[in-house]
């Protein structure tokens, strides 16, 4: 009786992990048919946007602030669904085909609830932080390489102007840490930031050695090197360099194997344990976005970006990164929680060592 | 258009300059400073010296400023008990310094007589890229290669320094 009931769950969960996969592959050909979109009737006014300096840089920014809403939807929904296949359960099923609205449904709740603020907080601070975390954030989607005709702004320090303003965030958490005027706050704030810091380290140091087998800091540069001579991780001094941007850029995410900030059993749930409502979802939005920005920047600088055959470049590059991002919720779900000093441990003694002696041999290797 | 742009940002980097002095709760004026950083970092691009603006942000906005403040929040001083300086004589002294100062840098002719100079659209292009300060800093045919090293040694000393005073009770 068990066995049979055991078995019909079984295959309806393989059911729908089948439907997640179908819903995927049509949002995938529906992201192909759009990039391959135009519109011969629109054709001036495309030209006029695109002549326009301010207007351009409006609707690239409308354009990406929506694009990064979106995918935020997809990717938490994505999250709850792999997350429920991992621990055997269903994950959301109710709202919408296979619950893909469901996070829909909760950012509607998030908006439409009450904004609390505590009396002791410091106001300004504690008002605008959320948006200090979720403005670089979309402002490194800036340089990011979707497909060969979308990429915002090519700037030739790309990679320099993402490691600036992503480090811009540590003061956004500080600023909700220390403005949310509670004990647990702070030291989330303060455990946070200290992660940034320190993961920064091994992290710059890994892209470094891209840089120095590139030869240049522009985004379109790597991408062109990459077409040239295949892959960047092929490279055998850059698989250690990715694994290290992989780890770093776990730590800087603040996701599981370092969640120390927002330790539910430790710290409540660290620097936004008082944010509700709009603000705790911006906090929300900015974890996501900058998540699916990391693997989108490993993707381009190891992975060769949106090259890739037949299919148009932004299904590749969507599709490998949701292979890394995946593969990040799958560490997630997998590797427990590590101890305070054992995550700085690691990063001072193993990786900051380990990327020095890595940045070596690349710049070694590329130097031949 | 660029001289408006110039005008707003120049106003507020004095602004928060001025805030960040003003202020009496220490996280606020550190965040202040933040922001002026920031600000200083746009009128770097303004200049087409991507190169600075990218390290201005690193360095100071991102890696120095977040150590301040780690070490404000970790002393805890709060709005309770903000910094309560005596006015005294430092205000004046100040403001004798900065005269001072700025007399010294007219005298040597920074202020009011800088006219078009020689850069070339072409120069400006190319001279804030990583490529030309990298060969300005490293290139052992120009001046700046032994300064540059010798600066690198005085951070080394400095950092072992640090380590010796921080680590003598361990």
């Amino acid at each position: 009786m068990s066995v049979a009931h055991s078995g019909s769950a079984d295959a309806r969960r393989s059911g729908q992990f089948v439907g997640v996969i179908f819903v995927f592959i049509v949002l995938l050909v529906i992201a192909a048919v759009i990039g391959h979109l135009t519109l011969p009737g629109l054709a001036p006014v495309w030209h006029f946007l695109g002549a326009h300096p301010i207007l351009n840089a409006l609707v690239k920014a409308v354009v990406y602030v929506s694009f990064i809403a979106l995918l935020v939807l997809f990717l938490i929904w994505w999250e709850r669904k792999f997350a429920g296949w991992l621990q055997a359960r269903l994950g959301p099923k109710h709202v919408g085909p296979q619950g893909m609205l469901q996070t829909l449904a909760d950012a509607l709740k998030l908006i439409t609830k009450e904004d609390i603020t505590p009396a002791v907080a410091d106001r300004p601070l504690f008002y605008l932080a959320p948006f200090v975390v979720f403005v670089p954030t979309v402002l490194t989607f800036m340089v990011l390489p979707l497909g060969p005709h979308w990429i915002a702004q090519d700037l030739n320090v790309a990679l320099l102007y993402v490691i600036a303003i992503s480090s811009m965030t540590a003061t956004g958490i500080m600023a909700a840490g220390w403005g949310s005027n509670n004990k647990y706050s702070l030291l989330g704030g303060v455990r946070a930031v200290a992660q940034l810091l320190s993961y920064e380290v091994p992290m710059v140091m890994a892209v470094l050695s891209v840089v120095t087998f590139v030869g240049g800091l522009s985004m379109r540069h790597i991408i062109d090197y990459q077409a040239q001579n295949g892959w960047l991780i092929l490279k055998w001094p850059l698989i250690p360099a990715f694994l290290i941007f992989l780890i770093a850029a776990l730590a800087e995410l603040n996701r599981t194997p370092f969640d120390l900030p927002e330790a539910e059993s430790e710290l409540v749930s660290g620097f936004h344990t008082e944010y509700s409502g709009m603000r705790f979802a911006f906090f929300f939005l900015a974890e996501f976005a900058n998540n699916f920005f990391s693997a989108g920047f490993a993707v381009a600088l190891f992975f060769g970006g949106y090259l890739g055959p037949i299919l148009p470049g932004i299904v590749w590059f969507i599709l490998k990164t949701f292979v890394l991002i995946t593969l990040m919720m799958w560490i997630r779900w997998t590797v427990p929680r590590l101890r305070i000093d054992q995550m700085m441990g690691l990063c001072w003694k193993l990786l900051v060592p380990l990327s020095l002696v890595v940045f070596i041999l690349a710049a070694a290797w590329a130097s031949r | 258009m660029q001289a408006a742009f110039f005008g707003v940002i120049a106003f507020l980097s004095i602004l928060s300059a001025i805030l960040m002095v003003m202020n009496r709760n220490p996280v606020r004026s550190a965040l202040f400073l933040v922001a002026n950083f920031a600000l200083l970092a746009v009128l770097y691009l303004t200049l087409a010296a991507q190169f600075i603006a990218a390290v201005e942000i690193i360095v100071y906005a991102g890696a120095i400023m977040v150590l301040f403040l780690f070490v404000l929040m970790l002393l805890s001083l709060g709005a309770s008990h903000a910094l309560r300086e005596r006015g005294g004589l430092q205000p004046l002294v100040a403001i004798i310094l900065g005269l001072i100062f700025l007399a010294s840098l007219s005298a040597a002719g920074a202020i009011g007589t800088l006219g078009p100079g020689q850069a070339t659209p072409q120069w400006v292009k190319n001279g804030g890229t990583v490529k030309a300060i990298g060969t300005a800093l490293f290139d052992p045919r120009l001046p700046w290669l032994f300064p540059f090293e010798v600066t690198s040694i005085l951070l080394l000393v400095a950092v072992v320094g640090a380590i010796v005073l921080a680590k003598r009770r361990v």
